[in-house]
């Protein structure tokens, strides 16, 4: 359902145009990460990267150790870490691993259509 | 009860009736057990009520999380069942976790684990301090996570970390096709698997219970049926009883004087098993009722399954031969339980009758007729359902009455679907058919453990309850009825001319008697008067002498001659 309200919402904007400018909405992500593993830090820099190259001063990152704030897992439906939360802008996904997969990142973050 | 000493595995009670007895103590403590079964099987109530139990029970708090359903639904669930989990929630004895999977939202960009579940598994576990964990179902983590690899990897390290943690963990897992879990869920736990059935045979529905397979301990293999009902799960374990029931020598009066007379005079064992059986009309129901009413008096409980009549209709056929039961049902002596055979499968009936005696405590259980079940039922299948009940009521020293209706054929055997055996002391009730009527007779066909008498008895219904006559055993064979009854008149009639008799002949020695006196007495007087002739004459003649003498003096005087001689020497009266 999601999906298809943004489809829509996208279609007025800049239909067919690939990359130009999908939206300029600031975006809120939140990374959660278990300690400091080789992981973690690889999804860390991975995410900075893409932000920095996509999302250059409208996005804000909040990147929290799961190890420190067990409690805040149960509220955001973690399992998975690394999880990345796309809060904002709608709609809300959930992008899991280390984001070494910088295609499937974009998706996540409706920076591409898939 | 031995096993237990050489049982060094720890085991964690879970509180649910019966589960503990065929698990002998419960869950392995600290490992993580499967639990699988099909759709509506029970799965997730099981785990719950193992929680429930834990924390009210056994002071062990549990965590309970959960895959598919939401904390209110959850909580709403067993409120059904009496479980008050909001409360327990609050108190910190459970902890709910509800774990929510959307594969729409989830983007996979390279390699994660599962470390966030676990976090959130030890921050619940430790935040209440748990004992147990419950997993419901991890499974619907493989329709929310695409890569299975990972997701095999991680739940093996899943299970090993429960283990690690010391924590008595419950996994569900919906049933596969020709496995025991779709995702093959029994390779990772494999310490303690139960499996749940919930199957349709004859449009009636069972639930069973089985334990797959329990490492490093014995368990029960059987299935048993279970019930989930508003107190929750309860499994029955009564094929594990056995026979070491403790027997009593204590004995009970079967209600009729005249039976317990034939039972050495003193009635049934307590504990026993008693088959009334016969066809139909034969006054079987009655004998329960008596049995029933006597149990009352002597101040015990009674618990009566009806299977044809309705309470109402019971006790108002039975008040026709004097037995007030609606009186005893007042008092709360006597419980009737009535329902249709095909109510119900026979595990269904076993478990409401095991539910029900624990629940009323009676010392007698009558089943009123047993035979019903047969009807759908496979003869089998019946006789386990009765042997089970048997033992169950052997084991708690109940003493059991069932009511067997038989074809007028085949009486004694093709009857009561070959319970014989189970039974202790086994009446029969036939019909004599003579003489153009229909009477009833009474024999006891074995009675274990006592000399019982071996006549046939005539049972009659009066309004007072039931009667038993001595029948008429002669040159006519048996008589009953108005056949007895005749024989009875005709042998008095013998009788009476007999005393006849005798009477008249005492009267006729009497009146001889007299006869014989009364000639004595005439021959007596004629020999008195005969003799008091003779002395008359005799003094007559003495006169004459003495006359004779005074003449002869006189004329002597006269004469002056001596004649003393003559008197002295010739005349001697």
């Amino acid at each position: 359902m999601k999906e298809k309200k943004s489809n829509i919402k996208s279609l007025p904007d800049d239909f067919g145009l690939d990359i130009s400018k999908p939206s300029k909405d600031k975006y809120v992500l939140r990374l959660y990460v278990t300690g400091s593993t080789n992981r973690s830090f690889s999804a860390i820099s991975n995410l900075k990267k893409i932000c920095e190259e996509y999302l250059e001063g409208r996005y804000e990152l909040e990147v929290i150790d799961l190890y420190q704030k067990p409690g805040l897992a149960k509220g955001d439906q973690i399992i998975a870490a690394p999880t990345l939360l796309k809060k904002l802008p709608l709609p809300f996904r959930r992008i899991i691993g280390d984001m070494s997969n910088k295609e499937k990142v974009l998706v996540g973050l409706d920076l591409r259509e898939q | 009860m031995e096993k237990k000493a050489i049982n060094t595995l720890p085991k964690t009670p879970t509180g649910i009736e019966g589960f503990d007895e065929i698990t002998f103590g419960g869950l392995p403590t600290g490992r993580p057990t499967l639990i699988c079964g099909g759709a509506g099987c029970g799965k997730t109530l099981f785990a719950m009520e193992f929680l429930v139990r834990g924390a009210t029970q056994f002071d062990e708090p549990g965590v309970f999380m959960s895959f598919e359903e939401t904390k209110e639904e959850l909580v709403s669930n067993v409120a059904s069942l009496g479980f008050d989990l909001e409360d327990l929630i609050q108190k910190k004895k459970i902890a709910l976790d509800h774990v929510h999977i959307e594969r729409s939202e989830i983007e996979e960009t390279g390699e994660y684990d599962l470390e966030g579940l676990f976090i959130r598994l030890e921050y619940a576990i430790d935040s209440i301090g748990a004992k147990r964990v419950v997993l419901d179902t991890i499974e619907s983590l493989f329709a929310g996570l695409p890569n299975q690899l990972i997701l095999r990897a991680e739940l093996r390290r899943l299970f090993r970390w429960l283990k690690n943690k010391g924590v008595t963990a419950l996994i569900t897992g919906e049933r596969g096709d020709g496995t025991l879990t779709r995702q093959g869920l029994e390779e990772y736990v494999s310490d303690c698997v139960i499996f749940l059935d919930h199957r349709v045979t004859e449009q009636t529905s069972t639930r069973r219970l089985r334990v797959v397979k329990y490492r490093g301990t014995v368990h029960g293999t059987n299935e048993y049926p279970f019930l989930i009902d508003e107190d929750g799960f309860s499994v029955l374990p009564v094929t594990s009883l056995g026979l070491r029931h403790v027997v009593s020598n204590d004995r009970i009066s079967s209600g009729i004087p005249a039976l317990d007379k034939m039972l050495e005079g003193e009635g049934y064992y307590r504990g026993s098993t008693i088959l009334v059986s016969g066809t139909a009309g034969v006054g079987k129901t009655s004998m329960a009722a008596h049995f029933a009413e006597a149990a009352c008096k002597r101040g015990e409980r009674v618990l009566y399954f009806c299977f044809e009549e309705s309470p109402n209709q019971l006790m108002r056929n039975m008040l026709s031969i004097g037995i007030d039961l609606g009186n005893w049902q007042q008092k709360g002596l006597l419980q009737f339980q009535a329902t249709r055979p095909t109510f119900y499968g026979l595990e269904m009936h076993l478990a409401v009758t095991h539910k029900t005696v624990k629940a009323f405590k009676p010392d007698i259980v009558i089943f009123d007729p047993i035979n019903t079940f047969a009807a759908n039922d496979t003869e089998i299948e019946v006789k386990a359902m009765l042997m089970r009940i048997v033992d169950f009521l052997k084991a708690n020293q109940i003493t059991a009455m069932f009511t067997s209706l038989t074809s007028n054929r085949c009486v004694a055997d093709s009857s009561d679907i070959g319970l014989s055996s189970l039974i202790d002391t086994y009446i029969m009730l036939r019909n004599i058919e003579f003489n153009g009527e229909r009477n009833r007779g009474l024999y006891v066909l074995k009675s274990r453990g006592m000399a019982n008498s071996n006549q046939i008895r005539e049972f009659i219904l009066t309004d007072k309850g039931v009667e038993l006559r001595e029948v008429y055993i002669g040159a006519k064979g048996v008589l009953t009825g108005s056949a007895r009854i005749a024989q009875e008149a005709s042998e008095y009639a013998e009788l009476l001319i007999h005393q006849k008799d005798i009477e008249r002949r005492k009267h006729e020695i009497v009146l001889k008697r007299k006869a014989l006196e009364a000639q004595i007495d005439a021959l007596q007087a004629d020999f008195e008067s005969v003799e008091s002739e003779a002395i008359e004459l005799i003094e007559m003649e003495q006169d004459k002498i003495e006359r004779l003498k005074r003449n002869k003096a006189e004329m002597a005087k006269s004469r002056r001659v001596e004649i003393e001689d003559i008197t002295s020497n010739n005349l001697k009266i």
